[in-house]
């Protein structure tokens, strides 16, 4: 923890937002105020079409009315207001900030970047963690490099893990969370990944990515080409839905999924929209 | 390990160890492919203690996922709460003070002798030495004790809070925890006299479950497996966190990476964290318990990634905050467990079915931070 706080408080101060000393006014009273700038300056992803599905589908439920109904008063009632809000305004993305000027790129850094001019690697550092933006298909070729150059020398895979941004248009992060065990330094491997789109499995660089991945697999859906084993880990093998993905309801499935799928969808989009408009 | 010899002529028999099997530490399940008494291969099963807690955890405030941590790893609570509430520290910038750290440092390597106890008595008792196991839960009954005295609980401590400490120690307890290190550090000698020169232990464990360092890195294992192996790695002092860089102690490292050598790192790292505490409790500062939390946390949008020695191993989360809900957009936790079982099937290929026991313990799992 020491090494972050020397670190940070310049780095949190640019962005006005150091929950230092008297952090209490400006986290309490306008809390967009400093978010708004950083998701203006995040990378150029397109403004995300909304991802709710057409009102077509709100037709539908009555059917099974009861659960709609309740459910929005039920959200609004008590305790689960944010969550609520969140889904208002679905977060397409984090900030990913550049490195700031007074920020010296350490040498395993450059060593990746330089390795791979023409591949559009985007470097983001925030409170003391460099991360290396890789496009999906050099993910591999990235990985193998960062693990045999002698600068970089990542020979250990800490963690390999996805974040799920329904609203953004590659939805998927899949995060490598990298370590060397000679020069002791880290890095994080992220790359943006569309839904259904083959990610290059790690496995052939560092083989403890292995059920890491099929964690990654088994919870968000997210396929890895060359995986040599990729089956459901944690979750039983004939279960439907990936559970971590955001649109899996957090109460489970339910018995309705089980029975018949596609009357649990239409009633999970009716939800969605009335979260929404409520 | 080079495939391993036909006894008979005979075909492959597979079959279930657990998943409800004692020496299987809980709901574990490995599916074992036997030639004879030997293993050709094995599969492992889990997932039957998935809660969900990564999902539950993004649906949660900042502060109340402190508690869903200690369901992880429930027999090292504090040290899953340490690496979570320092990693939401590390996102809000925030500076513990001195104290906080001091006692959370003291909290982590009690909760480490504590965890080691539960270890080294259960996998005894897996191989056959039941006694030891009666010792192992007297002494850690002591730990459970002193931090049932500081926070009023014995196994979910939620000990930790964002920017600090909920409680500052009661009276008297720093003298009770240097009791605590004067009467634990004779008892490690005492289990090392049942144990480390047992012919009976020596057979059992000496040249079971080899692994190199080269493959124990790329494998990824962490904590004692790895150390074991010979790799100089400790998250406490590659990447000090808490009050460990003001802090001296030794990374006890194995040369042959067998069972037997992960045995001895773990008992020699209880006598390490002996050292840590009567450095840590009698350097103890003055001061503050809680730094300057602001008072509805929301870290501002962006993600890190924070790592500490657990017991088990690197225990590391990866956190996103969206910055604008009160609860994390995304959380990770790197089990150490779950990274370190998978190497389970390459640890008891060519090996005895009473061997796969002796893997199974020296690994060290938790099922419930294997499946969390």
């Amino acid at each position: 923890m020491s090494d972050s706080t020397k670190n940070n408080p310049p780095d949190a101060a640019n962005r006005e937002n150091a929950p230092q000393d008297g952090a209490e006014k400006p986290q309490t009273t306008g809390p967009a105020a400093p978010v708004t700038p950083e998701g203006a300056a995040s990378p150029a992803d397109a403004p995300p079409e909304p991802a709710a599905p057409p009102a077509g589908a709100a037709a539908a439920p009555p059917k099974i009315a009861p659960k709609p109904a309740a459910k929005p008063a039920g959200a609004a009632g008590e305790g689960h207001k944010a969550p609520a809000k969140a889904a208002a305004v679905a977060p397409t993305g984090p900030p990913d900030p550049p490195p700031p000027a007074d920020v010296a790129v350490p040498a395993f850094v450059a060593a990746v970047q330089q390795a791979f001019p023409d591949a559009g690697l985007q470097v983001s550092y925030w409170v003391g963690d460099w991360t290396v933006i890789v496009p999906v298909a050099r993910l591999a070729d990235v990985a193998r490099f960062a693990r045999d150059n002698p600068a970089t020398r990542f020979d250990y895979c800490s963690d390999v893990t996805a974040v799920d941004w329904p609203a953004r248009t590659p939805r998927f992060d899949v995060v490598c969370c990298l370590y060397s065990t000679v020069h002791r330094h880290r890095l994080r491997l992220k790359t943006r990944a569309a839904d259904g789109e083959l990610v290059p499995s790690v496995t052939g660089v560092w083989s403890g990515a292995n059920w890491l991945e099929r964690e990654v697999f088994d919870m968000f859906g997210v396929r890895f080409a060359g995986h040599p084993d990729l089956r459901r880990i944690l979750m039983p093998e004939e279960w439907q839905g990936h559970p971590e993905r955001k649109d899996y309801p957090l109460e489970g499935p339910g018995e309705l999924l089980l029975e018949s799928p596609q009357e649990w969808l239409k009633l999970r989009q009716a939800d969605d929209e009335a979260d929404v408009s409520g | 390990m080079e495939a391993p010899r036909p006894m008979f002529d005979t075909d492959e028999l597979v079959i279930n160890m657990g998943p409800q099997h004692p020496a299987t530490h809980g709901v574990l399940r490995v599916v074992l492919k036997l030639d004879g008494e030997r293993v050709v291969d094995a599969d492992v099963v889990i997932g039957y203690l998935h809660r969900g807690i990564e999902k539950l955890s993004e649906n949660r405030d900042w502060t109340q996922i402190v508690l869903l941590t200690d369901r992880m790893d429930y027999v090292a609570a504090a040290t899953n709460n340490l690496g979570y509430v320092e990693t939401v520290e590390k996102l809000l910038s925030l500076e513990v003070p001195r104290r906080a750290r001091y006692i959370r440092t003291i909290l982590a390597e009690l909760q480490r002798i504590a965890s080691h106890l539960v270890w080294v008595g259960s996998h005894a008792m897996d191989i056959g030495a039941v006694t030891v196991f009666l010792y192992m839960l007297r002494e850690r009954e002591l730990v459970l004790d002193l931090f049932e005295e500081y926070c009023g609980a014995r196994l979910t401590y939620n000990s930790m809070r964002i920017g600090g400490l909920p409680l500052d120690i009661p009276p008297g307890w720093d003298k009770k925890v240097l009791g605590f290190c004067d009467l634990v550090l004779p008892k490690i000698d005492e289990y090392e006299q049942l144990l480390t020169h047992n012919r009976i232990w020596l057979e059992r464990t000496r040249g079971i479950g080899v692994i190199s360092a080269e493959e124990a890195i790329a494998a990824g294992l962490c904590g004692p497996p790895l150390r074991g192996s010979g790799v100089v790695r400790d998250v406490r002092k590659d990447e000090p966190y808490a009050a460990y860089d003001e802090l001296e102690f030794d990374i006890p490292i194995g040369s042959r990476g067998d069972t037997y050598d992960r045995y001895l790192v773990r008992l020699e790292e209880m006598r390490q964290s002996v050292r840590i505490l009567r450095q840590a409790v009698e350097g103890l500062p003055e001061g503050p318990i809680v730094g300057k939390v602001p008072r509805l946390i929301k870290p501002p949008a962006g993600e890190t990634y924070h790592a500490n020695e657990s017991p088990k191993g690197e225990i590391g989360y990866f956190i996103v905050s969206d910055g604008k809900s009160t609860n994390p957009y995304r959380l990770r936790v790197r089990p150490p467990s779950f990274c370190n079982l998978q190497s389970l099937p390459r640890l008891v290929r060519g090996h005895l079915v009473a061997d796969v026991i002796a893997v199974i313990g020296t690994i060290d799992i938790v099922l419930g931070e294997v499946d969390r």
